[in-house]
């Protein structure tokens, strides 16, 4: 972590859940979200009325959220827009979601294209959730240890969806 | 079983379960003697890829298995309303989790059935209602199951060693007094799947123990109520009523004369539950203008029981047929339609017009026309999901009230059932 505040790069380390890399523009969900009902399986868009980002697509996204909210049918939500090429690049958490996993280990099982999923302290997750935008997110999980979630902002980080 | 002797199939399993085990922090897997699968209802071809692979790589299960409501109903064909491209699908995962081993049930509450988990078995039940049921009513322990994880702890029968399997998870966290309900309110099912409303928001995951309820009105219907509902407002996965459930009863939970908590383990916080709140969740739950004309009538969420239909058959007794406007929608199993029908307690209601729905459920796929949209309901887990789901409104009733609301086609209230 540098000291020069929220917008110059970060690292952070986390806890690997599911092993892999991914890098993609930052998504952090202001509520938590439940895959099923709340994002089309075929589009990744968030579709949930009451989500404050609704609208937005999920696509190669590094999304930061605590966890997933409701029914365990998201796995399979999960598994199927992964499978689609409309999932996420990475996710970072800040519970030990096992449903958020069991999408992604399915998916990698059957498709051989798993993304890293990693848990954060809430503190390291609140710096994401205040970083500027728009900011690039680059996670490297390694099997059964250390993830390191580095953080860009400003020159070089993609735009944001519009 | 990772490396692959009791075949690729099991191998597989065996990875996911072994991961998940991992997620979740535990030092090592445990074994299992029954499971109830939910990843038979379909959500996208990933989710069928998932079983015809484990089907294709020779995977079988390993411990007695259940399969939960699937998206279509095999016993009355063109009765739901899928598009080819999502049913054959969706015919395809039945068949899959047949071929893996597992008994066409097609029901959300196995716990119906003759072979049920006994008390300190170790299962893997998906499906929160189920799961709630076993934890609470049968005493069994499962954790919250779900989509993939169910069968591959059905094909290795092993589990993660973690949650609600472990007795330090399973003791009540917050008392929940309800004495200020009277025993006349707490005989209707609807009642208690709004107190479960109630209760789920109140406390979310943690466990409740219920005190202050004469054990004489808490049949197994009632508690089905509760329990779905709570784990769809909430998320409980394991209750207990004081004098009622079998680990209450064992441990001697209970609030005493002096009021205080018994059983040992310290002091809980008390909130109380009024008839004020159990009502306000019932009109939470009514979205729709119950002066309109009633479209529909959905019973059977969790699947009617016998005893239920018994009770329906009853209310019917010297009353008309159903209004040709209003359908009545009875979900249940195909073991307890043959129950019923045998029983003869199926009879009356399918002479006044019900359409009877087996091996899914009216809130999952699309079986309602475009017409019904004021739908009356006693369950609060369809009240709670249909609109969303199905877009429909709803007015949230007692059985009773539905009955009579059915046959004159617009909403009939029995307010003294709610005070």
């Amino acid at each position: 972590m540098t000291p020069n505040g929220p917008d110059a790069d970060a690292t952070f380390e986390g806890v690997t859940l599911c092993a892999g890399t991914g890098t993609g523009p930052l998504l952090a969900l202001a509520e938590p979200l439940s895959f099923w009902g709340g994002t089309d399986r075929a589009t990744g868009e968030i579709i949930d009325a009451h989500h404050p980002q609704r609208g937005r697509l999920l696509g190669g996204q590094v999304l930061v959220m605590d966890a997933s909210r409701g029914s365990s049918s998201s796995s399979s939500v999960l598994a199927e827009q992964l499978r689609a090429g409309v999932g996420p690049a990475a996710i970072l958490l800040t519970a030990r979601d096992a449903i958020v996993c069991l999408g992604v280990l399915a998916a990698a099982e059957l498709y051989g294209d798993g993304i890293p999923v990693v848990l954060l302290d809430h503190s390291d997750a609140d710096r994401l959730h205040q970083s500027a935008l728009p900011a690039s997110v680059s996670v490297t999980a390694e099997p059964g240890g250390r993830a390191a979630v580095v953080l860009s902002t400003g020159a070089g980080a993609p735009e944001p969806q519009p | 079983m990772l490396d692959g002797g009791r075949g690729p199939g099991t191998a597989m399993a065996m990875r996911i379960v072994v991961a998940v085990a991992g997620v979740l922090g535990a030092d090592r897997l445990m074994p299992i003697t029954g499971a109830h699968i939910d990843s038979c209802l379909y959500h996208g071809q990933a989710g069928l890829d998932f079983a015809q692979k484990l089907a294709d790589l020779g995977a079988t299960v390993a411990v007695p298995t259940t399969l939960n409501t699937s998206s279509l109903d095999l016993m009355h064909p063109g009765l739901v309303r899928l598009p080819p491209s999502e049913a054959v699908p969706a015919r395809a995962l039945m068949d899959a989790y047949r071929a893996l081993g597992a008994r066409a049930t097609w029901t959300c509450a196995p716990y119906q059935s003759a072979e049920r988990p006994a008390f300190g078995e170790n299962i893997a039940w998906a499906e929160s209602n189920a799961i709630v049921f076993a934890n609470s009513v049968l005493g069994a322990r499962t954790e919250r199951y779900g989509d993939f994880l169910d069968i591959c702890a059905a094909v290795t029968g092993r589990v993660p060693h973690a949650g609600l399997h472990l007795s330090e998870h399973r003791l009540p966290a917050i008392e929940l007094d309800c004495s200020p309900l009277s025993s006349e309110m707490l005989g209707h099912e609807a009642v208690w799947a709004a107190l479960g409303g109630v209760v789920g928001r109140l406390v979310g995951e943690k466990v409740p123990l219920l005190t202050g309820i004469d054990p004489r009105v808490a049949d197994e219907d009632k508690l089905k109520a509760f329990g779905a509902t709570s784990a769809s407002s909430g998320g409980v996965a394991l209750f207990h009523v004081a004098g009622v459930t079998p680990e209450a009863l064992a441990a001697g939970w209970g609030s005493g004369s002096d009021g205080a908590f018994t059983g040992g383990g310290g002091s809980l916080d008390k909130v109380p539950v009024t008839a004020a709140m159990v009502r306000a969740m019932r009109d939470e739950l009514t979205t729709a203008d119950p002066s309109a004309p009633l479209d529909a009538v959905a019973l059977g969420t969790p699947h009617l029981s016998a005893t239920e239909f018994r009770q329906l058959a009853g209310l019917l007794q010297g009353k008309a047929s159903f209004s040709p406007g209003c359908t009545v929608w009875i979900n249940t199993s195909r073991e307890v339609l043959a129950q019923a029908r045998e029983a003869g307690t199926a009879q009356p209601a399918e002479d006044r017009g019900a359409r009877i729905v087996v091996d899914t459920c009216t809130y999952i796929t699309p079986i309602l026309g475009p017409e019904e949209r004021s739908v009356m309901t006693p369950s609060g887990k369809w009240a709670w999901y249909a609109p969303m789901n199905i877009g429909v409104d709803i007015i949230f009733g007692t059985m009773a009230e539905c009955v009579d609301s059915a046959i004159s086609g617009k909403v009939v209230r029995h307010d003294s059932q709610w005070a």
